[in-house]
């Protein structure tokens, strides 16, 4: 029995053992075996970085060359051409240096806040882990505090290592040591950013003027700063560090003043304008606390270079002032409008959001502007980098911004949607040749079933005329930025409208000359808001305000037919094709939404008439549609859910204006000649 | 009893060792070595156990508290004064800012010339912009700035424009102070076959408004790129660009084109020798010559005969029409006549010239016009280019027009540019964004001594997101004295005040009788300010302290009005912020038998002017009419107490480059001379009427074009006169007769 368990419990042993000694061999193994990306699994730690052992005889890289620009020193070869004007980002991985004593070169090793840059770009998608497609290079090597590399800190304002050639992402360079075009300035991060959580105020006048909260100011400013409160009074506050308290996180948290202890960095909060002296350093985390705290800084350091003021507009959100002018910066600071300030408050506090909030986003600026070197003609427009949000949401850069009023030739094309009522369209075609302008007309035959009648019926006119067989009957095809339209000016026209008159039609072609980036049509329709239902009024009703005008006739540009085709928000174009309605009221919001801008009406001198509805009191459209398209419009369709595009731009109704002919004397005969009719299927 | 402890040791065992294979990650190793490479991992910054333990990458006490070496500004300054001076120049450095004190101390100098120096026609007239610019001084003690009056535009040796002994003479000049507060213009600089940027003299603490300039020679917020134009450029006014129509697709006939020499040997052949590459004769047009130089035989290759006879069939001109882009590579030099040329032709300029510090790069942003390409990469260029979306190119193209107009079309512009950018840099607390730099009407236009806040200016409301303000002042012109109360001015005071959106009304008192008591005017529901005009005319668009609002209602006293057609107007006007809206229209007209402008008041389909006798506008057009003028035209004014509205017409349509507008309105204005004005109307009176026919092509010279545009077309409310209730009409008043 006794020998029994003995060799059962040896046998366990022994099995134990072997396991152990077979766990310790993989362990132990030494790591060159094994594939390098191997060891960058995650959940390790740092110190498990390997050693690298830097004998004192390694080359010493040459030290920064100041004449550095990208087209100098930067390899574009490794970036080349890329669909996606992405650049490709390497990151060396992590190695602890020693030198042959074993000795660590830099007393820190990885800092938390390089580590979190370096994990974002290895989030984003400027990240490649294959070097060989890498367009630009990190090194593992944290350097963002010099002083942890050497012993007595310098005050350089520029990295003080040999780099060769490296582009620099630095926090404090003066005009001297920054390459333009080739560094990148960026913020110094504050550590608060992270500690502290200052909601965003609103912007408006604030407890004090201005706030000096900066502990290490030269004794000669700081004077001058006592002299101006001695001045101006209570609404200068002059912080200094707190003597009762030790230096460490408490005392960063305080400032004293006469006595009185405020918290920093929510003190920030109760002022209009915050200074930011240079110190020691010519960058200052200060600028970042009083960012956030969406305080306007008074920037006063000579020589610095603004963090991303490549693509920042500093002088929205901050004053740069002359150190020299000091005495005078109260004087100055007055003189600013109200607005103004509040407008640098907001822009303050978006800067800080947006740039300065955390290591994550200084590190993806960084590479961001860097990108837009690269591939400048994919590059952030100005208002995308230096307008918040709420600016975005509300406001209009207009596509067609030029103010140009097109010459007169070569005239508008004229687009008429037809189904299958062939004698109203061609008393429709016959007006509309009358028009002198009119360069082409284009028949957009949306009959699937039948076929548009023989060529020898058509009317004969004296332009050119075009029919375009379409695959589908749908109402977006009407906006289809046809190639047969070679003119910029469209006039769309339903093939029951034959009441304007000729005059009248080149009446609207002249003011839509005026207007080029407006709708010009004639009938006008009202959308209001309506509260009590809380839903989109639509009323044909005469009404004092139009901010629509229908499409059954109205001149627009081109441009908008390939935005409605290609670029409109959301499922509307879907919507509108399944429910065969609405499409003007699309084209309409489309317009607005992207010029900003109402449309215009022309008057009509006969009344609209449909002929074939029975209409009431002028309208234009019968009854029965009307309530159609009320019902259909205020159905949750994607108009009126207020899809994530679509937004309140479209509740400004804008005064619809409409222009008058002063006298109505044929002004204008244009010579034409060619005539064809060709057909052909889309 | 033994069999449970055996299972517990067995189980111990088996833990033990499940324990070791996780911990050990060996099954990591194991799941490694079986996948083969699953490690190619996704993250490869690894998410370190200990991240949270890592230490802060600079304590509180290092970013807080630091004392630097205790050095004091003042000796700071000192120090920097004598380590950054020439080549490395900063405006802190070797600018003199006390020459600049106050509001109006930005004046410039002008070297007298001598009459024994040949002065290039390009430097005459820049000579002659800074002369006629609201800037400059005659007197050298006032200036903050001085320009020489010695020609150093064309520094070539072999040329014949150049200027020798430079160097001694400049030094000659008393106020010289090793250039600090001078600004030298140049073109060209050095000479075959290096073009070095060496300028022959020492330009000392002078800033170099230099074209071609080299990033590495420029001195960053110092220097100032400027663009190379022709002799032929026009000194004022200046052609408009050549963009008509957004045509859509924007597309044109070529898609690149290139047409120029091909330097066989030197400097820049590198990039114009491979230019030929990209040509394929069907949308890219890059063609070259060898043409060019004495000896070009000298230096032909192969492929020069083939070239040259390819070159020969296409023109110039057509191309730079036909082409939606057009290559602007380095020739010798950085810069070339051709990034002017496709700028104007609205051909957007694909750039190959590395290192050109690009004109005016300080407050310009190049690539919302440009696409920068790089030397290196010629043969990726037909790729990028075709790669360039519908929007975009529709947005580059129309930024080409805007900057044309704004900065490069004339001699003037480009002086004066140079000049504000000097400006924004000496006064940089009031100085222009590059918001306002970088969008109509552009920086020439807005002058930041207005406001720095963009709201207060008719141009950027869209831009903003905002609406113009709801209120208007109504500034009516008194010229005949206070006698009863049933003088028109109390009448339109009355109509006026009746206005909801009517904030104040200030009466510009312009009679030779001092202005009555407070108690003569009528009581009103809005404030009432009375202003001494000084008897001139042009004080009518001061910019009064007492405006407030943005719109401003410009009245005669004699102006016959309804309120409901101020409000109607007051709507228009918040719909066209930047224009004039108003009632009566007249015209100009170009007349081919005088070769002059005429002026007309009959009633035609057309109109180009509104008067402002009553008319709406921006209050900045005040500060632009009294500040951006010269003080000649206003002088003008006064002198014959005419025109004024004329002046305001042109200025505002210089500036939208539109026509202003007109609106219904019930009743012609002045349209018969009214029996109860005590004074004759000066409209009247035929001699008024040449005087206006003169002041239009006076102001046309001083501008150096015709700003004034045609419209057709007057707004009406939209009930207006339709068969409908009227009632239901929101300005009735407007219809009854």
């Amino acid at each position: 029995m006794k020998t029994k368990h003995r060799i059962y419990y040896i046998t366990l042993f022994s099995v134990v053992l072997l396991g152990l000694i077979a766990t310790g061999m993989f362990q132990f193994w030494p790591h060159s075996i094994e594939a390098s990306p191997e060891w960058t699994l995650d959940r390790r730690s740092v110190h498990d970085a390997p050693l690298v052992k830097l004998p004192t005889s390694s080359p010493i890289p040459e030290r920064g060359d100041l004449s550095c620009r990208m087209h100098t020193c930067f390899d574009v070869y490794r970036c080349g051409y890329n669909p996606k004007n992405r650049i490709k980002v390497y990151i060396y991985p992590l190695q602890r240096f020693v030198d042959e004593v074993g000795v660590p070169i830099s007393s820190n090793g990885l800092s938390r806040e390089y580590n979190e840059l370096l994990s974002a770009v290895s989030d984003s998608d400027f990240y490649t882990d294959d070097v060989t497609r890498a367009c630009l290079f990190i090194p593992s090597i944290d350097v963002l505090n010099q002083n942890s590399l050497r012993g007595p800190p310098d005050y350089n304002t520029a990295l003080d290592v040999p780099r060769d050639r490296a582009l620099l992402a630095g926090g404090g360079f003066s005009t001297w040591t920054y390459r333009q075009g080739y560094d990148v300035s960026i913020p110094v991060y504050s550590p608060l950013s992270a500690e502290v959580d200052l909601p965003e105020r609103q912007p408006g006048p604030r407890r004090y003027f201005i706030l000096s909260s900066q502990t290490a100011v030269h004794r000669e400013y700081r004077s001058e700063l006592e002299r101006l409160k001695e001045e101006n009074g209570e609404s200068i506050l002059l912080l200094d560090k707190c003597s009762n308290l030790s230096q460490g996180v408490a005392s960063a948290r305080k400032r004293c003043s006469k006595g009185q202890t405020y918290d920093y960095p929510q003190i920030l909060q109760e002022s209009s304008f915050c200074v930011v002296l240079r110190g020691a350093r010519l960058g200052q985390s200060a600028l970042s606390d009083v960012l956030q705290a969406g305080c306007v800084p008074v920037i006063m350091a000579d020589s610095y270079i603004l963090p991303f003021s490549e693509v920042l507009d500093w002088k929205r959100a901050s004053v740069v002032i002359p150190e020299e002018k000091l005495p005078e910066m109260y004087t100055i600071l007055k003189s600013i409008p109200h607005r103004q300030v509040e407008e640098m408050q907001r822009q303050a506090r978006w800067f800080w959001d947006a740039y300065f909030s955390s290591m994550k986003a200084i590190g993806l600026t960084t590479l961001q502007i860097i990108n837009d070197r690269i591939y400048p003609y994919a590059a952030r427009t100005y208002e995308r980098w230096n307008n918040p949000p709420v600016v975005k949401w509300s406001s209009v850069n207009s596509p067609l911004f030029l103010p140009l009023i097109p010459p007169r030739s070569p005239g508008f094309t004229a687009v008429v949607l037809t189904y299958d009522r062939v004698e109203s369209l061609f008393r429709v075609i016959t007006e509309i040749s009358k028009v002198p302008s009119l360069a082409k007309l284009l028949v957009v035959w949306n009959n699937q079933n039948k076929s548009p009648p023989e060529e020898s019926h058509w009317p004969k006119i004296a332009v050119p005329l075009k029919v375009v067989r379409t695959k589908e009957n749908k109402l977006s095809n009407r906006f289809f930025p046809f190639d047969e339209i070679e003119t910029e000016a469209v006039l769309a026209i339903d093939d029951d409208i034959i009441m304007l008159t000729s005059d009248e039609l080149q009446f609207g072609y002249e003011v839509w000359r005026e207007f080029p980036d407006r709708l010009v049509g004639y009938p006008g329709r009202l959308h209001l808001w309506d509260h009590e239902m809380g839903k989109w009024k639509y009323e044909s009703e005469w009404t004092n305000e139009v901010s629509m005008v229908l499409t059954g006739a109205a001149f627009y540009h081109k441009y908008f037919n390939y935005l409605y085709t290609y670029k409109m928000p959301g499922d509307i174009k879907n919507w509108v094709d399944a429910h065969m309605n609405c499409e003007d009221i699309a084209m309409n919001f489309l317009v607005a939404n992207i010029t900003g801008k109402a449309p215009i009406k022309v008057t009509p001198r006969k009344k609209f008439k449909c002929p074939e509805c029975t209409a009431i009191d002028g309208l234009s459209l019968d009854q029965t549609h009307m309530v159609e398209r009320v019902w259909l419009c205020r159905r949750r369709s994607p108009l009126t859910g207020g899809s994530a595009e679509i937004d309140e731009v479209f509740l400004v109704t804008r005064l619809a204006l409409k222009p008058f002919p002063a006298v109505n004397d044929r002004l204008y005969t244009a010579p034409r000649n060619a005539s064809a009719l060709t057909v052909h299927v889309q | 009893m033994q069999a449970r402890k055996k299972y517990v040791l067995l189980g111990l065992c088996t833990c033990c060792w499940l324990l070791l294979f996780y911990w050990g990650g060996l099954h990591e190793r194991i799941l490694g070595l079986v996948t083969h490479r699953r490690a190619e991992v996704l993250r490869p910054w690894p998410d370190w156990l200990d991240r949270a333990l890592l230490p802060a990458y600079a304590s509180y006490a290092e970013l807080q508290s630091m004392e630097g070496p205790g050095e004091s500004p003042a000796l700071r300054l000192q120090a920097w004064n004598s380590i950054y001076k020439d080549s490395h120049c900063r405006m802190e450095t070797c600018f003199d800012f006390s020459h600049c004190h106050g509001h109006d101390g930005f004046r410039v100098y002008v070297y007298p010339t001598e009459k024994s120096d040949r002065i290039s026609e390009s430097y005459r007239k820049i000579l002659a912009s800074v002369a006629e610019s609201r800037y400059y001084t005659s007197d050298p003690r006032e200036a903050c700035l001085f320009v020489l009056g010695i020609d150093t535009l064309d520094r070539d040796q072999l040329s014949a424009q150049f200027v020798p002994n430079v160097d001694e003479r400049i030094r000659g000049y008393p106020l010289w102070n090793d250039g600090r507060n001078h600004v030298v213009f140049n073109l060209y600089s050095g000479t075959w076959p290096n073009y070095t940027e060496d300028l022959g003299f020492n330009i000392g603490q002078a800033i170099l408004a230099k074209a071609s300039l080299n990033t590495e020679h420029f001195r960053p917020g110092f220097d100032i790129s400027i663009p190379l134009f022709s002799k032929e450029h026009p000194q004022k006014g200046g052609e408009r660009g050549w963009l008509l129509r957004n045509t859509m697709p924007p597309k044109r006939k070529y898609l690149l084109m290139f047409k120029g020499k091909r330097y066989l040997t030197g400097i820049g052949s590198d990039t114009r020798n491979a230019l030929h590459h990209i040509h394929n004769g069907k949308d890219i047009i890059s063609l070259t010559t060898c043409r060019h130089g004495k000896d070009w035989e000298k230096h032909k290759d192969a492929r020069c005969d083939h070239d040259n006879e390819e070159y020969e069939r296409f023109d110039y001109q057509e191309l730079l029409h036909n082409s939606t882009f057009c290559l602007v590579p380095r020739g010798r030099r950085l810069g070339s006549f051709r990034f002017l040329e496709s700028l104007q032709a609205a051909c957007i300029p694909v750039l190959l010239s590395n290192g050109w510090e690009l004109p005016f790069s300080d407050v310009i942003q190049w690539n919302q016009a440009v696409i920068e390409g790089d030397e290196r990469l010629l043969l990726q260029v037909p790729s990028t280019v075709r790669a360039v979306g519908t929007d975009r190119v529709l947005a580059l193209r129309q930024r080409t027009q805007m900057l044309w107009e704004a900065y490069f079309s004339s001699v003037d512009k480009i002086v004066l540019t140079t000049l504000e950018i000097i400006k924004d840099r000496v006064y940089s607390h009031i100085s222009r964004n590059k918001l306002m730099w970088n969008s109509l009407p552009g920086g020439l236009l807005v002058m930041p001594e207005y406001s720095i806040h963009l709201a207060h200016y008719p141009f950027y409301y869209l831009n903003l997101g905002v609406t113009p303000g709801q209120e208007f002042t109504a500034i009516i012109h008194a010229t005949s004295p206070l006698v009863s109360q049933s003088q028109p001015i109390m009448k339109l005071l009355q109509v006026v005040s009746k206005s909801k959106y009517c904030s104040q009304i200030v009466i510009l008192w312009n009679s030779e009788k001092p202005p009555p008591h407070r108690s003569k005017w009528p009581p009103m529901p809005v404030p009432l300010v009375v202003t001494d005009g000084k008897r001139k005319t042009s004080s009518r668009f001061l910019p009064h302290v007492a405006i407030e609002t943005e719109a401003v209602l410009s009245l005669d006293e004699d102006s016959v009005l309804l309120t409901s057609e101020v409000n109607f107007a007051f709507h228009v006007w918040r719909s066209f912020p930047e224009r004039i809206v108003g009632y009566p229209p007249r015209s100009h007209f170009w007349d081919p038998v005088k070769k002059i402008w005429g002026y007309t008041s009959k009633w035609t389909n057309e109109y180009s002017i509104v008067l402002t006798g009553a008319a709406f506008y921006h209050r900045y057009y005040h500060y632009l009419f009294s500040h951006y003028l010269p003080p000649s035209l206003r002088a003008l004014v006064d002198r014959i107490s005419n025109c004024e509205d004329i002046l305001m017409n042109f200025l505002v349509s210089s500036v939208t480059h539109l026509p202003p507008i007109k609106v219904a309105q019930r009743k012609q204005y002045k349209e018969m001379p009214n029996p109860q004005s005590t004074n004759m109307a000066p409209w009247a009176n035929p001699e008024h009427f040449t005087q206006r026919q003169e002041c239009i092509n006076t102001f046309a010279s001083w501008f150096g074009y015709m700003p004034l545009v045609h419209s057709q077309l007057r707004l009406d409310p939209v009930l207006f006169k339709d068969h409908v209730s009227v009632l239901r009409k929101k300005y009735k008043d407007l219809e009854r007769a």
